[in-house]
């Protein structure tokens, strides 16, 4: 597994608190069994009633891989779809004020760096990529920074999250299969289990 | 009654910096001599080992699985070459996607046919007990769980679905997850988990007529804010808390997702044991006898340690309906809708942003607000108990003319018993839709949608954008018999007014 140590590139800001997964990908686009196609569907209701005026649709953000957001940021649904969506419209990390903790989870499963900003670093760093678009972000995920041309910030990032990024260790089945016989010896441990397996 | 501008009342506390909490905030001071939480103490049971990364290895006693969030999983662990681990303790039924007018098969639409028959698929060979529409137990994930026994006090446990925090009700630590961590859990067993500190909300008092679960967890995330839960798991305690049914506390539970927080609960007692006794899944005789010991002395005692405590009063809950695109921006039924210039600066763009989406009036009363839509049903508010007290309101009048009512049980168990008491035929002479088991118009995955810019009374937790099915659809959330009120009536009511 790739080592995620940090993330080079352009940045979109997409302002606003509390944008929910419905948001980032309309339940529509969850009737499949594979998430194939789904980045061509991220943000599809919000870029269709801001005609044209979405992040997503600006052109000064095209090609970006660096996604600049508010607080709360994926709440609501646990759906993988939506970070699946995001990734497969071309981000590769996520900066923000706070990030709601499934979505922050099933980021970190992805290999998709989620960092945390102070408000007043955030709304620099926010201010700054909308002056230029243009400019080189870095999300130092190992350092825990993010710096652009206003600056480098101190950004944060769940302990857990960051070994397993920075290890290259973000596929959980791998390391949780490690355990071996221990899993089963804690069920054997369960009360509530001890029924189960007499019966 | 005075209005309660809801918003003019003292700040929201913001627990992020550690402003207006009602409590210390060093856990230590708050510990009369140690003793752990319930949630530390089924962590602890539950405990594999502790990670590489600081995270902890969690043994999880019961994944449910549902169509939406599992197919790609089990493609992922067959890429692997691995088989489930426990597939005795996995359970799947099929909920978001499945029709309510008609469940034969195949099913008229052919995308849900495909998930259906892919989940009969990976359940048939991996040996997992599917709850399919033939059975005559399936119904939504997290009604049916509790339903069967086989949701109990002390497990951990694990579903591709963030309103998995409903099982907390019970005393369970329970977790909504994404389809990889579905994927760990199908392999292994298990979680990576940070584990939470514990907020403990206490609801004093007790609740007036008219005042029901969800006005409570609406109340709360009100209170404390949709991102107010960031790291926590809320223990629900007090007097309001412990005097509810199962059911209602499942009510509460179910929404600790959208306060923000990783999971829910309530510490286990006698109604949580006697809503299991006899249940199919749920132990018997000498089983029970010993496993109650457990779950006794796992809940948190009085000398527990909580990182934060907040205390509400029930009595000064009002019937709470939602104005905004999230479940914290609520209102009383009898106040106004906030203004911009009412609100802290951080919460005045969302305000805004609102208020333009749903086409309402700052400082406008809420009550009168016209609907075209009414939705009873999800795993929010979709038990009997909720139909029950929307039953009492539906049989005092007509569904207002243009209103489309639609009543969709939680389950086919909760069909079968509000068939024989004989609600079907409640809400049918009334003028409401009485359909077969799912989610339904919570999230509209089906063919029940909201149209254009329709609004929506419903019994849900999510008034998100687009939430209903339609892009520009609006959604007011509230308790089962405001939307009973609001359906006879065609616009926000009091339902107090017709007790």
């Amino acid at each position: 597994m790739a080592k995620i140590e940090r993330v080079v590139g352009r940045a979109c800001t997409l302002r606003g608190d509390d944008i929910d997964t419905d948001r980032i990908i309309p339940a529509r686009y969850l009737r499949a069994i594979t998430f194939e196609g789904l980045g061509e569907h991220a943000f599809e209701d919000d870029r269709e009633q801001a005609k044209g005026n979405h992040p997503l649709d600006d052109r000064r953000f095209t090609g970006a891989t660096i996604l600049v957001v508010g607080h709360n940021f994926g709440c609501g649904s646990s759906r993988e779809h939506a970070p699946q969506a995001l990734m497969r419209f071309g981000f590769q990390a996520f900066v923000g004020g706070s990030f709601a903790e499934i979505f922050a989870g099933n980021c970190t499963a992805l290999g998709l760096p989620h960092l945390c900003l102070a408000p007043e670093a955030l709304s620099a760093l926010m201010d700054s990529i909308d002056l230029d678009p243009s400019q080189e972000v870095v999300v130092d995920v190992a350092n825990r920074k993010v710096s652009c041309r206003a600056g480098t910030f101190d950004a944060s990032i769940p302990e857990g999250a960051h070994r397993q990024l920075v290890g290259g260790t973000w596929n959980n089945t791998a390391v949780l299969l490690e355990a071996g016989s221990a899993i089963e010896a804690t069920a054997a441990r369960l009360p509530y289990l001890k029924r189960s397996e007499a019966a | 009654m005075a209005p309660c501008y809801a918003m003019r009342t003292p700040p929201r506390p913001c627990y992020q910096k550690g402003v207006q909490t009602s409590s210390p905030r060093d856990s230590e001071s708050l510990s009369k001599g140690g003793g752990k939480t319930l949630l530390d103490a089924v962590w602890d049971a539950h405990t594999v080992r502790e990670l590489p990364n600081g995270d902890t290895q969690l043994f999880i006693g019961l994944h449910l699985v549902h169509e939406v969030t599992s197919p790609q999983a089990f493609s992922m662990l067959r890429e692997m070459g691995l088989r489930v681990r426990c597939p005795e303790r996995t359970f799947a039924t099929v909920d978001h996607i499945i029709p309510t007018d008609s469940q034969r098969r195949p099913l008229s639409d052919d995308l849900a046919e495909a998930m259906m028959t892919e989940l009969e698929r990976n359940c048939r060979e991996q040996g997992i007990r599917f709850f399919g529409p033939e059975t005559g137990q399936q119904g939504i994930v997290h009604v049916i769980g509790p339903e069967l026994g086989l949701t109990q006090p002390g497990m951990t446990i694990a579903c591709g679905d963030s309103h998995t925090s409903t099982h907390g009700a019970f005393g369970a630590v329970a977790f909504g997850i994404g389809t990889s961590q579905v994927r760990d859990v199908l392999a292994t067993q298990c979680l990576s988990l940070a584990r939470p500190r514990v907020r403990r909300i206490e609801v004093g008092g007790k609740l007036a007529p008219g005042v029901y679960a969800k006005d409570v967890i609406l109340h709360i995330i009100q209170r404390l804010g949709v991102k107010g839960g960031i790291g926590f798991a809320y223990e629900y305690a007090g007097a309001v808390i412990e005097a509810m049914s199962l059911e209602e506390r499942m009510t509460v539970c179910n929404m600790s997702i959208e306060g923000g927080a990783r999971c829910g609960y309530v510490n286990p007692d006698e109604t949580t044991f006697a809503y299991l006794r006899g249940r199919e899944f749920a132990p018997a005789g000498e089983d029970e006898k010993r496993v109650i010991e457990w779950w006794r002395s796992i809940a948190s005692g009085p000398g527990a340690s909580h990182a934060d405590r907040v205390s509400l009063d029930g009595r000064e809950i009002a019937p709470t309906v939602t104005f905004g695109i999230h479940p914290g921006q609520s209102v009383a039924v009898d106040a106004r809708i906030p203004r911009p210039d009412e609100v802290r600066d951080d919460e005045r763009a969302g305000l805004e942003e609102a208020l333009a989406y749903m086409g309402l009036t700052a400082g406008a009363p809420i009550a009168g607000t016209p609907i075209d839509v009414a939705f009873i049903g999800s795993c929010t508010n979709g038990r009997l108990s909720d139909l029950r007290e929307a039953a009492r309101i539906a049989r005092t009048g007509r569904v207002a003319p243009g209103v489309k009512a639609l009543v969709v049980p939680g389950s086919q168990a909760v069909a079968r018993a509000a068939e024989a008491e004989g609600l079907p035929e409640i809400f049918r002479s009334a003028g409401f839709e009485w359909r077969e088991a799912g989610c339904s118009m919570c999230l509209a995955m089906n063919p029940d949608k909201l149209v254009g810019r329709q609004m929506s009374a419903s019994s849900s937790n999510r008034n998100f954008k687009g939430r209903q099915g339609s892009p520009s659809g609006r959604t007011l959330l509230m308790s089962p018999v405001m939307v009973a009120a609001a359906a006879l009536r065609g616009c926000v009511t009091d339902v107090r007014e017709m007790l």
